[in-house]
């Protein structure tokens, strides 16, 4: 199948980036070097293109009532404007994604955005038509991925920068709060969301404005690719769907993800039964975040053990962390073996490395 | 993109370099640059044989986890242990400082490898 590109691929050719398939998309993953883009991110700012997250719009009389059945957090607490984590979940308990799930400002024809991760939009699209159908729901659903274009620009000194740039009050905008505002003449939702621990917006545009939006924070603002965004995540222990979790490959609910503050257990979902029968019995894994303290790095299905060598986990992201020089790794251990500062092993090439338990984020908020 | 190729050593296909006169054996220009920022390197010992093509050890950047491949047969005489705490150097100076291994080896062998220009048409 054709990979998807973004509409400022060609931005990206132009300015020398190394490309890499994710989630069926082209995207940038290095422009300059990761280290370089991921410093930028913790000290000044960097400009990521996102726009292989899918954007897909709700409307309608039963828009809320379909947002609250297929996703885990409360819908009904977001006033237009708010932003909210979220997990989309299988009978089950099943993470099938997570998401940001928007209540849009009143502006705004749609009245819900939710950002799918890359690849995931035609399957959440489906889940969202279908089940309103069986529901008889009045709602109207648009997959709107190929009709926007997404930046985030983050950084201490993205509000800032943001702010320069955009018409709209984004300086007063809270955590997962978001507004309309110009951005180099482009309409944009500027949302104070991102995934990199630190201070920054997502902006939400028409695709044919991802030009003049990105141009006007090219000369002060480093660009990114996927590499720092995951070396960037990792350091704050945000989940990486698909490879953190994956309905297929490594099924696990959002308890056992470390998510558990976006199921809201009083809202009715797909899901809450059997997430309520964990909530009641507790999980049998927890994510946790793990720091190596030999040489080596930790990596996805790398075996966590004791330190006589029984398996208790596995890595499933793990990196040399950029800010620390330290590597350090997310995954899921047995639960008794969760504590952080737990005495453990990561199996690097068959030699058991010797590692401590440790929770994220593994740098100071 | 252009990549350091120099004439007097010879290659592997999977980017590794060896210097006929010293034995020296690293990384290609092109490989650092495809790896992107180098924070590992795992080597062998000293007085290890290596046989040719076999994986004789790791790099590791970032993002990726790299085998490392012997161009020839021989006997390990000298390892980079300065890569221990600056496996940067890797990127820095693949041809220079950022050496990973010394071989006593048969000169014969360097037949299999591929000559500067066979490499340079390989990365073009």
């Amino acid at each position: 199948m054709a990979q998807r590109r973004p509409p400022l691929y060609g931005r990206h050719e132009d300015r020398g980036a190394k490309f890499t398939e994710f989630g069926g998309w082209q995207m940038p993953v290095e422009f300059d070097s990761i280290s370089t883009e991921h410093a930028a991110v913790r000290d000044a700012a960097g400009i990521f293109d996102v726009s292989h997250m899918g954007e897909i719009e709700v409307s309608g009389p039963d828009a809320e009532r379909l947002m609250q059945r297929l996703t885990t957090n409360d819908v009904t607490a977001l006033d237009p404007g708010d932003a909210q984590y979220s997990a989309i979940t299988d009978e089950d308990g099943v993470m099938l994604d997570d998401t940001v799930v928007y209540r849009l400002p009143e502006s705004r024809d749609a009245e819900f955005l939710f950002v799918p991760n890359a690849g995931h939009d035609e399957e959440a699209y489906d889940r969202w038509t279908t089940y309103r159908d069986e529901q008889d729901f009045a709602a109207t659903v648009d997959n709107v991925t190929a009709d926007y274009g997404m930046v985030a620009v983050q950084g201490p000194e993205a509000p800032d920068l943001v702010s320069a740039r955009a018409d709209g009050d984004v300086l007063d905008l809270s955590k997962f709060e978001a507004t309309d505002a110009s951005v180099a003449g482009v309409d944009c939702l500027v949302a104070n969301t991102g995934y990199t621990g630190e201070r920054g917006f997502e902006l939400v545009f028409p695709s044919d404005g991802a030009g003049a939006v990105w141009d006007a924070f090219a000369s002060d603002c480093q660009p990114c690719g996927l590499g720092a965004r995951d070396t960037l995540r990792m350091e704050y222990g945000f989940l990486l769907s698909g490879q953190d979790f994956d309905p297929e490959e490594n099924p696990r609910t959002p308890y056992e993800a470390g998510i558990g503050f976006a199921v809201k257990l009083d809202t009715e979902f797909v899901g809450r039964d059997a997430l309520e029968a964990q909530y009641e019995q507790g999980v049998d894994q927890q994510f946790v975040g793990v720091t190596l303290r030999e040489r080596g790095v930790p990596r996805h299905g790398y075996e966590i053990t004791t330190p006589d060598g029984d398996t208790v986990g596995e890595v499933t992201s793990g990196t040399m962390s950029p800010t620390l020089d330290e590597p350090i790794g997310l995954g899921y251990v047995d639960e008794a073996h969760a504590e952080d500062g737990e005495s453990v092993r990561v199996v690097v090439r068959g030699t058991g490395k010797k590692a401590t338990i440790t929770t994220p984020p593994f740098i100071d908020q | 993109m252009s990549f350091d190729v120099p004439d007097n050593l010879y290659y592997l296909e999977s980017h590794e370099w060896i210097d006929p006169d010293t034995g020296r054996v690293g990384i290609s220009d092109f490989a650092q640059d495809e790896l992107g920022d180098v924070v590992f390197v795992e080597l062998p010992g000293v007085g290890d044989e290596l046989d040719a093509d076999s994986e004789f050890g790791v790099v590791e950047s970032i993002k990726a986890v790299s085998d490392i491949y012997a161009p020839v047969s021989g006997e390990v005489t000298d390892v980079n242990e300065t890569l221990e705490d600056e496996p940067e150097l890797v990127n820095d100076d693949p041809f220079g400082d950022g050496w990973l291994v010394e071989l006593d080896f048969d000169d014969a062998d360097l037949d299999d490898l591929l000559t500067a220009e066979e490499y340079r048409d390989q990365i073009a």
